[in-house]
């Protein structure tokens, strides 16, 4: 039988006991408590490992599922440290717990580009502990020194052609001591690490299997949806309750804080049971806010004086003594998630536990937020994390645990709260507009002198982490320009932070996936302004020898970019550091006379370290440009009258198949500690198309989306 | 009671006419393949088959489908050629998307046996994949055209 043959029938058996399970007793596979996950495992050295006698290794993932690869990436890694046979490893979500925190963030959420680069060493560590425990097993058992005995895919092989499969070896491996500090191998030994594999949840996923968030029931549950104020500030005035349980279905309308909850039996019935509530709200509390409006406001908030998130060098007497300077400003607009599966949460609330499904990206915060509505202790609340159908940062949210939480309280029985696409449209937390400017000088030499930059955007820190906000500063708001890769010696960079109503949160790359679209399109300026190439002036600015440089370096003779572009066209380029990582594209763009921009050839190249999972690492790329290609030419929430008016794909429309270009990805091969990689691929594409743009129409477009002008 | 063919079995709901199928397919019938996305008919998300056709099952009512042969991913073999491809090409990122998009894949092939690059585009532009599966959409559907054009011999 072939390899592959036998993964795929090892999966579909798999699939099916689970699919079978989550059909018609889904309660049995996801009632599992962190300490209980599998009863009694014969071994299970570490919290994310076990091996059963049938030889089957199961790695217990604590990352949320959300398709990029990680699912499939993690098992990698410890697999290969193993000496695992990749044909018998299976993956499982684990429930939230503590082994499954990031050691550095000390809590569970999937964000940040993190789940492998923060678990590094300990990943590692993990399969190297059971390999070597393993071994021992075996060298006991036949009386020979460990390092005698040697392991291959699965099966441990002793100096006399003895031979033992790991499931006939666990039973006395769980007798030893786990080991703390296991050799890691050298990476020039890894065999899985690096190598093509299949994701494991993908032929589910094509089967239509996969139980995500939304899909999720239990036995006695009801479907609820609720009713928020649809303009910020409004609040709750009046609502017909009988009208709503008059519709079919409908089995309760409950009031929560300053909003209606409406369970029903099915979604429909909900959510034609709040349909009938004829509802009435409050006027908004701030209804100047508009397309109209805001604008303005973010320019008003520009021009007041900002707060210092760095000043290094000799700003002011640079740029006094600069041959040139030149300054521009750049704009950003708010963006919606726009994942596709609606946000979602399953609760079920009894007496001393509090169960919660969903397919957040915060389990820790699911696990807080649950233990303070109910007054249970955080290990008192279970939380199980279903695959994501999208995320990008909006699932760390935790407004669906407060619905779903309060109605299962109030009903006494298991509620799946479902919001609807207008619901998710009209209460996401944004990614924040922004607006800067930028003054930077040039020397004789067309070096850059100094940079001043000014940012002026809504804080999401200062809602979700305010321990890191420190003197005003937000150091989301200004990464990607406090840190931007360039050697400059003199540089500030100013912060105001503007207040407004409207909720802005974690969205893919945070804040660089607006600060590089500024850094990066005014370095072209002054590329531009030194009367040197784009990409060479870029190069000169970087760390000679360092991975910036030279990943620049070989994107551009990837990217072929000394030859001049096809008739027609023109080139643009662009840089990213960040999350460990680093990351260029090449955009190769036309103008239509009539200003219709065309995109025909992204290259992207990544440097993320280790590529523990190429594949993945190559369709987070292609991801990452079709993404940002997305928002560098249609994103862009609308509001009227105080509240959000683009409440649907129709007026928030995405880039569909017509605009995707042909994509060439260059993953840097080196065996350095892993880096991120969902994230890293984002920034660097918009401002590398608006470059390309320039160089074809000699036309500076400094606002997302871009138009050309007419 | 209203009378739905879906996946060759005969399926009796307890619903209005005027619930939309997508509802009925998975809240009724437990087929959660069926994605609820827009619920506009704007996102493709939810397609299904109707006799063949690919439909939004969000803008369709049970009253519409009812008489019509409704298939769902679950009834697509094991084996389909879109199938195959899907996973041989590493199409799924979130992958919630991805079963509309197959089925809508399957109306394609059926039409245009041997589909041109821009035959695709055209065919699958009104679609949606906030992930960015598109680049591989493409080659998958490839596949599946050269593996069907196998089968038929």
């Amino acid at each position: 039988m072939k390899p592959s043959m036998t993964r795929r029938s090892f999966i579909a058996t798999s699939s099916l006991v689970i699919a079978g399970a989550a059909v018609s007793s889904n309660i049995d596979i996801f009632n599992v408590s962190p300490a209980q996950a599998q009863p009694n495992p014969t071994f299970k050295p570490h919290a994310f490992l076990e091996i059963g006698t049938d030889d089957t290794i199961t790695v217990w993932v604590g990352q949320t599922n959300l398709g990029q690869g990680s699912h499939t990436g993690i098992p990698m890694v410890i697999a290969d440290e193993l000496d695992g046979d990749w044909q018998t490893v299976q993956v499982k979500m684990a429930p939230a717990g503590e082994p499954f925190k990031s050691p550095i963030w000390h809590m569970q959420a999937t964000g940040g580009s993190t789940s492998i680069r923060h678990r590094w060493d300990m990943l590692r560590t993990v399969g190297a502990a059971a390999r070597q425990m393993l071994v021992e097993a075996a060298a006991q058992q036949w009386e020979v020194s460990p390092a005698q005995c040697t392991v291959e895919a699965g099966t441990v092989f002793g100096p006399a052609g003895q031979s033992a499969r790991f499931g006939q070896l666990v039973a006395r491996a769980a007798t030893l001591p786990v080991p703390e500090n296991p050799p890691l191998k050298n990476p020039k030994e890894y065999k899985i690490i690096g190598s093509a594999r299949d994701r494991l949840d993908i032929p589910d996923k094509v089967m239509g299997k996969t139980v995500y968030g939304i899909d999720f029931s239990v036995p006695d549950m009801c479907i609820a949806v609720v009713a928020r104020p649809p303009v910020y500030g409004a609040t709750l005035e009046s609502y017909d309750k009988e009208a709503a349980l008059a519709v079919q279905g409908v089995v309760d309308v409950v009031e929560l804080e300053g909003r209606v909850g409406v369970c029903a039996e099915t979604t429909y019935g909900a959510m034609k049971g709040r349909d009938a509530l004829n509802i009435q709200w409050s006027a908004p509390s701030h209804p100047e806010l508009s397309d109209e409006t805001l604008p303005a406001i973010f320019s008003d908030y520009l021009e007041k004086p900002g707060v210092i998130a760095q000043d290094e060098g000799d700003v002011t007497g640079s740029l006094a003594q600069a041959t040139t300077t030149i300054s521009q400003g750049y704009q950003l607009p708010y963006l919606s998630h726009a994942q596709v599966e609606p946000l979602n949460c399953t609760a079920h609330v009894e007496q001393d536990r509090c169960r919660i499904w969903m397919p957040t990206q915060g389990q820790t915060a699911t696990q807080m937020t649950a233990a303070q509505l109910t007054g249970l202790a955080p290990e008192q609340v279970e939380v199980m994390t279903l695959p994501a159908g999208g995320g990008f940062g909006l699932r760390g949210e935790q407004d669906t645990v407060f619905d779903a939480v309060q109605l299962s309280q109030a009903l006494k029985r298991p509620v799946k709260v479902v919001w609807s696409r207008e619901d998710d449209f009209t209460n996401d937390y944004f990614r924040p507009a922004s607006h800067c400017t930028i003054a930077a000088g040039l020397n004789g030499d067309g070096t850059v002198a100094a940079w001043s930059h000014k940012i002026a955007a809504p804080s999401v820190m200062t809602r979700v982490l305010p321990q890191f906000v420190k003197n005003g500063v937000d150091p989301d708001a200004v990464s990607g320009v406090w840190d931007m890769p360039y050697l400059f010696a003199n540089r500030k960079v100013e912060y105001v932070m503007v207040e407004l109503p409207i909720p802005v949160g974690f969205w893919r790359s945070v804040g660089y996936s607006v600060n590089v679209f500024a850094v990066e399109s005014f370095m072209d300026e002054l590329a531009h302004a030194a009367g040197a190439d784009p990409l060479a002036f870029r190069l000169n600015h970087l760390e000679q020898g360092g991975r910036m440089h030279a990943l620049l370096t070989a994107l551009a003779d990837q990217a072929d970019w000394a030859a001049p572009a096809p008739a027609g066209r023109a080139k643009g380029v662009a840089v990213t550091a960040c999350f460990e990582s680093f990351a260029a594209h090449v955009a190769e763009v036309s103008v239509s006379e009539r200003g219709r921009i065309t995109v025909h050839k992204m290259h992207c190249a990544i440097d993320c370290g280790t590529a523990v999972y190429p594949d993945a690492v190559k369709a987070q790329a292609e991801a990452g440009v079709i993404m940002a290609m997305s928002t560098a030419f249609h994103e862009k929430v609308s509001f009227a009258g105080g509240g959000v008016s683009s409440t649907n794909y129709d007026s928030y429309p995405l880039l569909t198949m017509s605009e995707v270009p042909e994509i060439e990805v260059y993953i840097a091969q080196n065996d350095l500690k892993a880096g991120g990689v969902g994230e890293p691929v984002f920034p660097s594409v918009a401002p590398a198309i608006a470059n390309a743009v320039f160089a074809a129409t000699g036309v500076r477009l400094r606002q997302l989306p871009l138009v050309m002008p007419s | 009671m209203i009378t739905l063919n879906v996946n060759g079995t005969q399926r009796q709901v307890d619903a209005t006419p005027d619930t939309p199928l997508l509802w009925v397919l998975r809240d009724n019938l437990g087929l959660t393949s069926v994605k609820y996305t827009c619920g506009i008919a704007q996102c493709g998300i939810c397609t299904v088959l109707l006799d063949g056709e690919a439909v939004r099952s969000c803008a369709i009512s049970i009253d519409e489908a009812a008489g019509g042969e409704v298939t769902t991913i679950e009834g697509l073999a094991e084996d389909h050629p879109v199938k195959i491809a899907w996973i041989e090409k590493q199409v799924p990122q979130c992958g919630y998307c991805q079963p509309g998009i197959m089925l809508q894949t399957v109306d394609f092939l059926n039409r245009v046996e041997k589909p041109s690059d821009q035959e695709i585009i055209d065919a699958m532009d009104d679609v949606i994949c906030r992930c960015g599966s598109h680049p591989r959409i493409k080659e998958a559907i490839v596949q599946a055209a050269e593996l069907s054009a196998g089968k038929r011999g």
